[in-house]
Order: structure tokens, then C-alpha cells, then sequence
């Protein structure tokens, strides 16, 4: 398949592990430490890897459990690799997979796990206002606080450029939380939404209303890096990795997590062509090449703006392509975010779309893709730099 | 009045931007620039992204503009803003100054009214602590259609 670069097929993804997900604050008498463990033994599990022999430890910003730390408490012998990628939030999720997969692939270790855990019960709300160090003061003090608001500032934009409307921002939510109802271990099974239900909810941030914003949530997920030449051994299907790359455009710094002093003609975007042209070209495959998305949700206005900088539509034109169902799942064109994604099944940082990917690979979804055999995993929408990834039976 | 409660964040100036600050205690918007090459940068740094000439000024504009974008804020999400039903969060492009826009609000106008490429000018607002900044209200041209 397709004429790899770099990384491509070098690596795989053995086994993937999360704990049960809960509503922020659920999880009673249990520690964010506690919960990481548990995701981190799952997926060696899931892998057939012992614990032993995991000897990478990668994550991205906002994580607060160090490598060492981790692997003195899980008893492993000897850690080989530890890094960390620069940003918080989602945009590092599978650019610490890069990282892993380097290391890997270079042979600097032999097994590499991808970690986040998020216990906000335990520590503190995503969705407040948090002093932000840079440039905090050329934001704060004008009610600016929140990565919703922050978003909506971009979304509205694109609204204005290309007409994209509420329309379309609810076929996304709804579409998404539809695709929750199969899926028991979304926060949001059992819980449909219809359009009345959507349209009726409080503001947030203007254009952004309740269902518009992803899930608070308490949980952890991990993933399991080893070389292809390991994972003819493994038990469970290994599913490969057939590109993954990061990136960020000329200007964009923190992009609206900052000053909102991107290049005018990137503004309404999510800073993600650079990263969707390298994860394609490394994987020698175009949009039309992809079978199935996890697309970065963490609010519904991310979506246009990424399916028009990884190609999947030109500019300004994903309102109509959202329209038309597209994502949608079975009959879509690109079903996407099939486990509920961020808005409708957990809100892990995009771990949790990783691993419904590897779902998607080995054919373990609730939401199948029949004969799916490339999954795109995009990472990040507000901040700084981006990740994504190609996934492959 | 100011546009939000005295328990809002204030401005913690530090080297780089200490001369925006600075300017706005005198009722000066002053945007930082290349003294070499005149393109305008913020929020400020200590390099121009186009030359990277370490050189700096600062130079004053207006403070006339246009609403690039905006949100009206509605979920509390700071103790400050606990009382007020909603407020707006605008991004301002300033005239004069490159492609500089400026995180701010638009005050004296209902939210409704509220749209982007809307002509806004600087008015001075002054914080708990003093401090004066940046905020616009609508201009006088857009009440004439």
C-alpha cells in the first residue's frame, strides 16, 4: 500500500488499554496515577507484551506523570526512552507517537507505551479559566479564558467567510453522538440527542452551545509501540503505522490559544495542512486513500476547518460536504469519530480516538467500517503545533 | 465604569511587552515594529519574524479598526464574570498596522448588533489596578448604514 517515507511501516501498534471513562469528578477515591497504571497494564496486556519489557515512555504537555515515576512504580527494570511533546491539549497526542515509533525504530528501545491520564475529580477543570503564562496578559483581561471561547473566535470566522452554520455544526454533534449509541463504553450511551435538544441548549461561547463542546472527562488510555518485526510474534492484531508526522505553519505560534495573530489567510483554520500534506506524503496515500477518520472534535467548529486542511474538501467548502452526511456512519463517504469521538464518547486529550482507530484496523468497532483498511487520527485543534497519523490493517 | 468586574485577571507586564503597558497609561496604542524593516508584530517579541532584526519601536496608531471576529461569552468560566449575563470577547484588526489584531471588547453595543467587519475606535478602560486599556466602541459611520 501506497509508497511509504521515513517512519511508514517501520512500527506498529501492538495493544491499546483505558479505563473505564467517567464524568469529570466520577471517579470517587481514585488518583490520576491510579487510573494511568491501569491503562498502561491493559495495553501491555492487550499487546501480549510483558510489562518487563516496556522500555519507552512518551506522552505530551499537560501530562503529569513522569517516566521514571511511572516505571518505578509499575516495577519495570530498566526505561530506555522517555520524552515528552511540546503543547497540551490534544495537538501532541500522536505526535507522542511519533516519538515512540522513533524510538522504536531506531532501536533505542524495544517497546514504547503512550500514555495520558486525566483526573480532573483530582486536580483541575479544563474548561476554566487557568493563568496562562505566555501572553496570558493580552488575553485574560478581556474575558478571553477558555479554549471554547478561544475556538468559537475561529469558528465564527470560517462561518462568515464560507457560510457555515449552526446547520452544520449540529449535523456533526449529532451524528457523533449517534455513533456514541452503539458504543458501551461512551460517557454518552444511552443518551441521545436530537435536534430540538441541541438547538434548545445554553450558550457557551457564541457560536458554541452545550452539545458544540467536547465531555469533561475523568479516564485514562494508553497505546503500545513495537518494531513490525515484533508483531509477527503478538497474539492480538497488530495494526500498522503507516505514517505519522507533526507540524505547525508559517506564524501560527499558539494560534487562538494565543494573541489570534495567525496570517489572516490561515485564521480559520486548525494549522493542520503542513501536518495533513506530511502524514500523506509519508504514507504515500491521498485523502481519497482514507477509509475511516478519528478527526480532533473538542468542539463541533474544529471539524470543517480540518477536513479542509487535510483535503478531504477545498476550502469553504465542508458545510456542504458535512451536509451531505459524509461522516456519517455506515453509509458515509468519510465515517468519522465512530466511537463518539471527543464530543459524545470521552474527552482524553485524543488518546481515545487512537485507539478507536486501532478498533477500526482490527475490525472491533461498534461502528465497523466494513473492509476499513486506513484510518486517519488527526490530533489537536486550537493550539500550537499538530500531529496525525495513518493507521493500516 | 470598566467593562467587567474589578476581580478581572489585570495585566502582569513583563520586559517584552512592558512598553505596550507603559503606552496605554498614557492613552497610547503603540504596536511593537521592526525599526529596520516596519513590519508590525504582536503580541511583542523580541525578533521581527521578517527580518529578524532585534531592532524595535513602537509605533502609535489610531486605534481605529474593524471586528475580524468575536464571541459572546455566556458560561462563566472566571469568579469575575459570575454576575453578568454575557460579554463579548472581539479580535480587532487595528488600521495602520499591518495585520495586527488585538484580543479586546466591544463596549456600548448590544450583543445582537455585534458582526464582523464592523467599524469599532479605541476607548481607554481603566482596571482595578489602575492600569488603562484597550477596548473599542462602535464607530459613528456604522450608525449611517
Amino acid at each position: 500500500m501506497g509508497n511509504g517515507q521515513g517512519l511508514a511501516g517501520k512500527t506498529v501498534i501492538a495493544g491499546v488499554g483505558q479505563t473505564e471513562y467517567g464524568k469529570r469528578g466520577a471517579m470517587k477515591g481514585r488518583t490520576e496515577l491510579s487510573l494511568l497504571l491501569e491503562a498502561i497494564t491493559r495495553a501491555a496486556e492487550d499487546a501480549g507484551i510483558p510489562l518487563d519489557e516496556i522500555d519507552g515512555f512518551t506522552s505530551f504537555g499537560f501530562e503529569r506523570h513522569e517516566p521514571v515515576l511511572v516505571q518505578a512504580t509499575l516495577g519495570i527494570p530498566e526505561l530506555r526512552h522517555s520524552s515528552i511533546v511540546w503543547g497540551g491539549g490534544g495537538g501532541g497526542s500522536t505526535a507522542a507517537i511519533m516519538n515512540a515509533a522513533m524510538a522504536v525504530a531506531t532501536g533505542l528501545c524495544r517497546n514504547a507505551v503512550v500514555y495520558r491520564s486525566i483526573c480532573q475529580g483530582q486536580y483541575e477543570r479544563y474548561g476554566q479559566f487557568r493563568p496562562r503564562p505566555a501572553f496570558g496578559a493580552f488575553c485574560s483581561p478581556f474575558g478571553l479564558m477558555t479554549p471554547a471561547q478561544m475556538t468559537a473566535l475561529t469558528t465564527r470566522r470560517h462561518m462568515h467567510l464560507y457560510g457555515t452554520s449552526r446547520d452544520h455544526l449540529a449535523e456533526i454533534a449529532l451524528t457523533f453522538r449517534r455513533h456514541a449509541q452503539r458504543n458501551p463504553k461512551a460517557i454518552m450511551y444511552g443518551k441521545p440527542l436530537d435536534r430540538e435538544t441541541y438547538f434548545a441548549a445554553r450558550r457557551i461561547a457564541d457560536p458554541f452551545h452545550l452539545y458544540d463542546c467536547c465531555l469533561e472527562t475523568d479516564g485514562a488510555c494508553a497505546v503500545v509501540i513495537t518494531s513490525a518485526d515484533r508483531a509477527r510474534d503478538l497474539a492480538n492484531q497488530a495494526v500498522k503505522l503507516l505514517a505519522v508526522a507533526q507540524a505547525s505553519g508559517p506564524r501560527w505560534s499558539l494560534g487562538p490559544m494565543g494573541t489570534h495573530n495567525m496570517p489572516v489567510d490561515d485564521y480559520a483554520s486548525i494549522n493542520s495542512k503542513a501536518v495533513g500534506r506530511l502524514v500523506f506524503e509519508q504514507a504515500g496515500l491521498t485523502p481519497s486513500d482514507i477509509d475511516v477518520a478519528q478527526i480532533y472534535d473538542a468542539f463541533t467548529g474544529l471539524i470543517p476547518m480540518a477536513l479542509e486542511d487535510y483535503g478531504f474538501c477545498g476550502r469553504g467548502e465542508s458545510g456542504d460536504f458535512i451536509a451531505a452526511g459524509n461522516l456519517s456512519w455506515p453509509h458515509g463517504g468519510l465515517p468519522s469519530n465512530t466511537s463518539g469521538g471527543l464530543l459524545s464518547e470521552a474527552y482524553l486529550h485524543g488518546m481515545n480516538l487512537v485507539i478507536e482507530g486501532v478498533r477500526q484496523m482490527r475490525g472491533t468497532s461498534t461502528c465497523q467500517v466494513e473492509g476499513a483498511e486506513t484510518c486517519l487520527v488527526t490530533s489537536g485543534g486550537g493550539g500550537g503545533h499538530k500531529s496525525a497519523a495513518i493507521l493500516g490493517r | 465604569m470598566s467593562y467587567f468586574p474589578d476581580e478581572m485577571p489585570v495585566p502582569v507586564a513583563g520586559p517584552d511587552d512592558g512598553p505596550f503597558w507603559e503606552a496605554c497609561r498614557k492613552r497610547e496604542l503603540r504596536i511593537q515594529c521592526c525599526a529596520d524593516c516596519g513590519t508590525f508584530r504582536h503580541p511583542p517579541v523580541p525578533v521581527c519574524y521578517h527580518c529578524r532584526s532585534q531592532n524595535t519601536d513602537w509605533k502609535q496608531v489610531s486605534g481605529d479598526g474593524e471586528v475580524f471576529s468575536y464571541t459572546i461569552a455566556t458560561h462563566p468560566t472566571h469568579p469575575a464574570v459570575k454576575s453578568m449575563a454575557s460579554y463579548n470577547v472581539a479580535v480587532v484588526m487595528l488600521d495602520g498596522a499591518g495585520d495586527v489584531r488585538l484580543i479586546s471588547n466591544v463596549m456600548e453595543i448590544a450583543d445582537e448588533n455585534l458582526s464582523i467587519g464592523m467599524r469599532v475606535k479605541l476607548c481607554w478602560d481603566q482596571l482595578s489596578d489602575g492600569q488603562l486599556v484597550p477596548r473599542f466602541v462602535p464607530a459613528q459611520e456604522n450608525a449611517h448604514g
